[in-house]
Formats: structure tokens, C-alpha cells, sequence
């Protein structure tokens, strides 16, 4: 329990968290890449992912790819990078991108398939164009699942910026792993429970974030069901 | 290719030291869960808050959790149980919610018949229960068992022995194959553990193999939500 005590002394010492490698600013770069790292897979991802729960065309192969993904250990996709792309930012954000995308990808696409059919008819024999019916029922009615496979790819992401520290690149690992070379367990174990922090921090936010996504026609419509 | 062959005893080593880290940790999680999940199928109002309560732990990143744990606990850092209590508590954080899940898809009718059969309430779960709860369990523990193996490298870090070692190593000499190795060998790894599931499945729970469509059936009770467990958990760990 000392260790702990003198962990949050670390935590709690001003002068650790200012300055370009103070907390603040580590924990400035350790969100900016998850936040980076999000909006390039969903770049990426989320229109593929529309495409396919649209058109449901290449179903199987988006549920084998996130299958996959699941056996693809993060620390060796890194180091991969790393080796390939050199030390720096680049070759982490890489790994980070290749990583999120199976999530936000399944999301989206699952956003889609949730949607009953009977709706998307209904708005097709009313007139609606393909376009209409992709913006006007499909997205905001997919958008909680995809909100939450945005949140699974985030919540793996800023585990995982962890590790950028490893090949170069900043965030709050840089402590974890300059602790580990110095053996300043305090600052290990510091930097950890920062992380932690800011993981279930992450967590709450998108948890709020996939309630207040839901339609308000939906929600009423539950607590129809419900009562 | 050549690193490969020259170096087929390490690769041994590691895979071995792979092994006996996850698959302890997913048999522990496996038995600690049925009796959680159980807990909170049968008692609705804990099952919120052991969910809610397992949703977070799930969000807790893995490498710091290895540096935190031996605190708690008492053990070294570069400690191998701490990374097994690790594995063990994220898996466990994903199967309460299967075995619950599980649990609550069995058919009364199923549950009735044996409580008019006289079964004993112990027999009645594991006879009744378990077994009908078995497909939405196991396909739980298949998500589980292929993340564990592929999480289990992060300890590398740490200097924890793993295939994960492989990429460390690899990296800090700047060996592309030993990388490449290690990634290979932990997704066969977890390919492979899959695939084992799905047989012992079909050896355990006889009446779930597919007839003539190849579709298995579905023992969720709302198809529509998280088919690929997304609403459920994060599929993957960090």
C-alpha cells in the first residue's frame, strides 16, 4: 500500500503535470490519439460498414474480418509497424487505425441490420430516394450500435496508446516505460492509474453518449413495450 | 524463413510459456463465472449491477492493470500470476454476462418438467440448466479464449514470457521475422483454440450441431441487438 501512497504523490506533485512532457500534456497527446486514430477508422469504416448493411452485400466477409481482428495482438501489429515505418508517430497511429477499424466497422454495419426491414419498406413505398432512406431512417437508427462500436474501438485504442510510447511516439506510456527503466515504480504506477482514469472516463462518456443517441421515437416507443 | 528454423526451440518456449499463461486463466474465469452468471440470472436486481460493474472492469487497459495488480496483491511486477489475475478478471468481466444470458434463455418448460421430474435443485442446474445454457456460454467463451490468447502478449512489456516476447525482442533488434513469427503464431494460436471450442461444443452439447442449413441455432432472445457482441462488450482488448 506504500507504493500506492507514493504513487499518488507522484500524481499529486504539481510540477509533474506541467511542461511539453508534464501529465497534462501527455494525457493531451494520449487522447489525441485515440481521438486521431477514431476519426481515421471511421473515415475508413464507417462508409463501408453503411455500404454493407445497406446493400448487404459482403456480409460474411465483414463478420470474418472482425472475427480475425480479434486474434490480432495489438503489441505485435505495433512493433510490425514499427520496424516497418520507423520510430515516430506514424507507425503506432498505423497499428491503431488497423486495430479499430473491425469495431467501428461491425457497428456500422450492424447498426443497419438491426433496423427492421418493415421500416426501410414502409419509407421506400412513401417515395423516399436511397439516399433518403440511407440519412433520414437508416443512419439515425443505426447510430446507437455504431456509436458503440465506435466506444469498443476507443476503449482499445487508448489502451493501447499505451504502447506507442514503446516505439517512439509520446502519451502517457512514455512514463510507464521510462518507470520501468528506472525502476520508479511510483511513477509506473502512477501513470497506470491515469490511464485507467482516463479509460473509464471514456467509457461513461460514450455510454452517455449511445443513450442520448438513441431517437426519441425509439425511446418512447420502449418504455411502450416496457410498461 | 531462416530465422524460423534456426530458432524453432525459442519459439517452443514461448509458445509453451503462452500457453500455460491463458489457458489457466480462461479455465479459472470459466468457473468462476458459472456461479456469478448464475447469481445474476437468478437475482435481477444484482444483475445490473454486476454487469455495469464488469462493463468497466472490461474497460480497464491491460497494461497498466499488470502494473497496478501486484499491488494489490502482493506479487512482483515481472510476476507471471499477475498477468493470469488479469486475463482471468477481464474474461470473467465477458462470460458473467454469456453464462447470465445463458441461463435466462432456457425454456421454463424445460425448467418445470425436471422440477416435476423431482430433480434436487443442484442436479436440476447441472443436468437442466447448464447444458441448455451451453451454446450462448461457449459462445461466449469462444470470444474470450481468442482475445485471452492474443492479450496475453501484452506481459512482454514487462518482460513477462509470452509469444509476446517475440515481438519485443524482435523489435528492439530490429528482426522483422521474429516479429512476424510471434503475430503468426498467436493467431494460429487463437484460431486454433477456436476451432477446439467449436468441437468440443459439438462433443458436449450434441443437439446444438447444425442440421442440413449449417446455420447454428440462435439461443438469443433478441437477435436484432449485438449480433456481433457489440452492444454486449468490446470484442477486443488492448
Amino acid at each position: 500500500m506504500n507504493q500506492l501512497l507514493e504513487a499518488f504523490a507522484w500524481i499529486s506533485e504539481p510540477s509533474n503535470w506541467t511542461g511539453p512532457s508534464g501529465i497534462l500534456a501527455r494525457s493531451g497527446e494520449h487522447l489525441g490519439y485515440t481521438l486521431l486514430t477514431l476519426l481515421i477508422a471511421a473515415a475508413i469504416a464507417v462508409p463501408i460498414g453503411w455500404w454493407v448493411g445497406h446493400t448487404g452485400r459482403g456480409r460474411g466477409l465483414t463478420v470474418a474480418l472482425s472475427g480475425a481482428a480479434r486474434a490480432l495482438p495489438t503489441l505485435g501489429l505495433v512493433t510490425l509497424m514499427g520496424l516497418l515505418l520507423g520510430i515516430g508517430l506514424i507507425a503506432p497511429l498505423t497499428a491503431f487505425v488497423v486495430l479499430a477499424i473491425p469495431s467501428v466497422l461491425a457497428g456500422a454495419y450492424a447498426g443497419f441490420e438491426a433496423i427492421d426491414r418493415g421500416v426501410v419498406n414502409a419509407a421506400r413505398a412513401q417515395g423516399f430516394t436511397e439516399s433518403q432512406i440511407l440519412w433520414r431512417i437508416e443512419a439515425p437508427l443505426g447510430l446507437p450500435l455504431l456509436i458503440g462500436g465506435l466506444r469498443s474501438a476507443a476503449l482499445q485504442v487508448v489502451a493501447t496508446a499505451t504502447l506507442a510510447a514503446y516505439v517512439g511516439a509520446g502519451g502517457l506510456g512514455r512514463y510507464l516505460f521510462l518507470g520501468l527503466k528506472t525502476q520508479d515504480y511510483a511513477m509506473m504506477l502512477g501513470s497506470s492509474l491515469i490511464v485507467v482514469a482516463l479509460a473509464i472516463l471514456l467509457e461513461l462518456a460514450f455510454s452517455a453518449a449511445a443513450w442520448l443517441s438513441v431517437p426519441t421515437g425509439v425511446k418512447v416507443a420502449r418504455r411502450g413495450a416496457a410498461a | 524463413m531462416n530465422w524460423v528454423i534456426e530458432n524453432i526451440p525459442l519459439i517452443a518456449d514461448r509458445t509453451w510459456a503462452h500457453l500455460a499463461t491463458s489457458i489457466p486463466a480462461i479455465i479459472l474465469a470459466l468457473l468462476i463465472s458459472i456461479p456469478l452468471g448464475w447469481v445474476a440470472h437468478r437475482f435481477r436486481p444484482v444483475k445490473g449491477t454486476l454487469l455495469g460493474a464488469a462493463g468497466l472492469m472490461y474497460a480497464i487497459p491491460s497494461l497498466p492493470l499488470f502494473i497496478v495488480l501486484p499491488i494489490l496483491i502482493g506479487t512482483g511486477v515481472r510476476d507471471v500470476v499477475n498477468v493470469v489475475i488479469a486475463l482471468t478478471l477481464y474474461e470473467i468481466a465477458l462470460l458473467v454476462r454469456s453464462v447470465a444470458d445463458g441461463l435466462d434463455s432456457v425454456p421454463a418448460d424445460a425448467r418445470n418438467a425436471a422440477l416435476a421430474l423431482g430433480y434436487p435443485p443442484l442436479r436440476r442446474f447441472f443436468a437442466v440448466d447448464l447444458p441448455l445454457a451451453g451454446p450462448v456460454i461457449l459462445a461466449g467463451l469462444r470470444v474470450v479464449a481468442v482475445s485471452t490468447l492474443s492479450l496475453c502478449t501484452v506481459g512482454a512489456v514487462l518482460g513477462i514470457p509470452s509469444l509476446g516476447l517475440l515481438f519485443t525482442d524482435g523489435f528492439q533488434r530490429g528482426i522483422l521475422a521474429q516479429v512476424v513469427t510471434g503475430i503468426v503464431m498467436t493467431v494460429v494460436l487463437a484460431l486454433l483454440a477456436d476451432r477446439l471450442l467449436v468441437l468440443a461444443g459439438r462433443l458436449v452439447l450434441p443437439w446444438t450441431r447444425p442440421i442440413g442449413t449449417g446455420e447454428r441455432p440462435r439461443a438469443r432472445r433478441r437477435p436484432s441487438s449485438g449480433r456481433l457482441g457489440i452492444s454486449q462488450a468490446p470484442e477486443v482488448r488492448a
